[in-house]
């Protein structure tokens, strides 16, 4: 089962299109990358997943229903722009977010409890969130996201700010809610992230999807069936299509070659080639990095502000 | 809704559990009765202790006859007018009083004080009003009016008491005094109460949109359930440190009043002589006597305060509902309570015509076409109506203006939360009129 689905949704602002016609499919049980650069739409999209503003048209289901007013008990937000109420103390806070979210006292306070211990911040309740350092804030918030154990999970650029430390923290918390049942929806602009922890993508470009899939299928598709080979001894190249991109010499005869084969060609019958002329000792096909995938998709769309971003980022 | 009550009771906690409010609530009907109390004294030891003044009197006249009195004592001179002023400065006194030459007393001119810094105006009356004295006395002895008939002219004052006839055939006396001063302390709160607790339902919303805690809010409660919530949350803040307020001040006074066993005096007098007596007939008239007695009590008695109090509750709600709303509005638009001025401007405006509205027309003329219009306008009713309640408004005019009022803030709130739910999410806007009515006109 999917655990949202969009259906050609659009949003219209009085100056510009936030979103233009959008369907994206998102499995159950993944982590899913939503990728584009600042303005691209995310935002909008994520808003109207979270009901804090309607689309114009088109249709989000989430579980197979049609989004109403219960689902944002189901959903754990963690907003881009995120912060907390700086004099009231941790435990309050946490207690008030979660009862906002439908959780009663009793259960609010024991699901507290468990995470402060997990946590380690035991003491913290006391505390005022202004007396708190910037990381220890951080946590705060992220449990803040997850009291409620949402079954859908939507964080937007969540590692902006968070020091490595708590970045790591929250990346093995997304890995074990995944393995939980939770889906995740990742909103981010930052590719080593995606390609870490991501299995589903969706690129957003001036309000319209130009990208869907599997990270598998996605970087299936865009392979350019290169490979990599560590060899001793030098070869020759026969196959009409193959084409040696690079060879580095390591030491004493060891060479790194790239070779893209022909297109119709498999790896064994490269192998095959290979294998009478040099000793092979690592042989393996290079598929492209996320950030080499959008840079080409980019390229090819022609859009110039994008792809600065891209190579920003 | 049952979220709306989550938001209501952290807004009431958060505000109450504060020390600020715990300080501000206390201390406020202690210091207040007690200021008041410290400068009474002071008053009251002032006119006790004071000293009469010295007052040199040159009069070349001959015609006044000067007499000391409890606040002046007279100190004849003589010599020229240079050697006195000279003996003047050298002595303490307050002032040296030059009367020139003159044929009669009813054509003098040129009566001249002279001073060593400038006096206070009640200093200089007390030597006007005894000149004045003996100018009139000499007057009416020149038209042969005799001392006696002097002093009773002089001690006559008119009472006036005033009756309300009421459509029912009622007859009640009024005292426009109680009245207007019970009026005007009533507007004076309403006002204050819905601008010191406007600004902080404004200042909530900031502090909740700079802490970005807003968007994590709005997942889960509607950006209107959270204005709402707000604004009842804070409007109970109000309403319990009002209720504190009342119950402190009136305990403290009653408590303090009974320690130094003071009653008023009449009531006194009449407890007193009611006890001595068995006979019903004589206490049926001490009770008529009584009656007329203590007016001011009498008139306090008549004066509908459960009315009032409804009245009152009804417009310190409504008033500040349909200010807060707007209050909110404001905060969600900007960043900072700087940034918020030019947004208050517009929103004070009408509220201040209230008030001012309260001392120029209605205590003048409670039921004048400004005060009706003043009293009816949603806007301006909740301070003007409960100036104007105390004197007996017609029924017709309080439904209208009830309901009205009760429109008016469905109509702010409204507009406010049009406002509110595109504002709270922006960051980083320059905001101005314009951007404002684009925002009303967004469909989120």
């Amino acid at each position: 089962m999917e655990a949202l689905v969009a259906e050609h949704v659009t949003k219209q602002y009085s100056n510009h299109t936030a979103l233009d016609d959008v369907s994206l499919t998102i499995p159950e049980k993944s982590v899913y990358g939503l990728l584009g650069p600042n303005g691209a739409g995310k935002t909008t999209l994520i808003r109207i997943i979270n009901q804090i503003i309607n689309a114009d048209g088109g249709e989000v289901r989430i579980f197979g229903e049609k989004l109403k007013p219960g689902h944002v008990e189901i959903i754990g937000y963690l907003p881009e722009e995120r912060g907390l109420y700086k004099k009231m103390k941790v435990g309050d806070q946490l207690m008030y977010l979660a009862q906002l979210k439908g959780l009663g006292k009793q259960d609010a306070f024991q699901r507290i409890k468990v995470w402060f211990e997990r946590f380690e911040i035991k003491d913290w309740w006391n505390k005022k969130v202004e007396d708190l350092s910037k990381g220890m804030a951080q946590k705060v918030q992220f449990i803040s996201t997850l009291l409620h154990e949402p079954k859908l999970i939507i964080l937007d650029e969540p590692f902006s700010g968070f020091d490595p430390v708590n970045a790591q923290l929250i990346t093995d918390e997304i890995l074990g809610l995944k393995e939980r049942g939770s889906t995740i929806i990742f909103s981010t602009h930052r590719m080593e992230t995606v390609e870490s922890l991501c299995d589903h993508i969706a690129m957003i470009n001036k309000s319209k999807k130009v990208l869907e899939g599997s990270k598998k299928d996605v970087k299936a598709s865009y392979k350019t069936n290169t490979y990599v080979v560590e060899h001793r001894g030098n070869f020759r190249l026969s196959g009409v299509g193959h084409q040696l991109v690079s060879q580095k010499e390591l030491e004493g005869n060891h060479f790194v070659t790239l070779i893209k084969a022909d297109q119709g060609s498999s790896p064994n019958a490269l192998l095959h080639e290979l294998l009478p002329q040099t000793e092979v000792f690592r042989f393996e096909q290079k598929l492209p990095t996320m950030a080499e995938i959008f840079i080409n998709l980019v390229k090819a769309e022609g859009d110039e502000a994008l792809r600065k971003h891209l190579q920003e980022a | 809704m049952n979220k709306v009550w989550l938001i209501i009771q952290r807004e009431f906690l958060n505000r109450v559990q504060k020390k600020s409010f715990l300080v501000t609530t206390i201390l406020v009907p202690l210091i207040i009765p007690a200021i008041m109390g410290v400068l009474v004294y002071v008053m009251i030891q002032e006119v006790k202790e004071a000293k009469p003044d010295t007052l040199q009197v040159l009069d070349e006249s001959q015609l006044f006859k000067l007499e000391s009195n409890k606040r002046l004592t007279i100190v004849p001179v003589s010599g020229s007018i240079v050697q006195v002023k000279a003996a003047y400065m050298e002595s303490d006194d307050f002032g040296l009083l030059y009367i020139p030459p003159a044929e009669s007393i009813g054509d003098i001119t040129g009566i001249t004080l002279y001073t060593k810094e400038s006096q206070s105006p009640e200093k200089v009356g007390n030597v006007t009003s005894m000149l004045t004295d003996l100018v009139k006395d000499s007057k009416m002895e020149k038209y042969n009016v005799d001392k006696e008939t002097l002093k009773d002219i002089r001690t006559t004052e008119v009472n006036l008491q005033e009756i309300n006839l009421s459509e029912d055939g009622q007859e009640q006396s009024s005292n426009t005094q109680i009245k207007s001063g019970l009026g005007m302390a009533l507007g004076i709160l309403i006002y204050m109460f819905v601008l010191i607790y406007g600004i902080q339902i404004m200042q909530g919303v900031i502090d909740e949109k700079t802490s970005k805690i807003v968007e994590v809010i709005v997942s889960s409660v509607k950006p209107f359930q959270l204005m709402l919530g707000k604004i009842i949350g804070i409007a109970s803040v109000g309403l319990l440190q009002f209720i504190i307020w009342i119950v402190l001040i009136f305990g403290v006074t009653t408590s303090v009043l009974g320690y130094f066993g003071l009653k008023m005096p009449q009531q006194q007098a009449m407890e007193q002589v009611i006890e001595s007596t068995s006979d019903e007939e004589v206490k049926e008239v001490i009770a008529k006597q009584s009656n007329q007695g203590p007016e001011f009590l009498q008139n306090l008695s008549q004066i509908p305060f459960l009315k009032i109090a409804l009245v009152f509750l009804f417009y310190f709600l409504g008033g500040y509902l349909l200010y807060g709303a707007l209050f909110a509005a404001v905060g969600s638009a900007v960043e900072s309570i700087q940034e918020s001025q030019q947004f208050q401007f517009p929103i004070t405006i009408p509220l201040l015509i209230g008030y001012l509205g309260l001392f120029m027309f209605i205590v003048r003329d409670p039921h004048g076409t400004v005060s009706y219009w003043l009293s009816i306008i949603p806007f301006t009713s909740p301070v003007a109506m409960v100036g104007r309640i105390a004197y007996d408004v017609p029924t017709s005019d309080l439904v209208l203006s009830m309901v009205l009022l009760v429109g008016g803030f469905i109509f702010t709130t409204w507009i406010a939360g049009r406002i509110y739910r595109v504002g709270i999410l922006m960051t980083g806007t320059k905001v101005n009129y314009k951007v404002l009515a684009k925002w009303f006109m967004t469909k989120v």
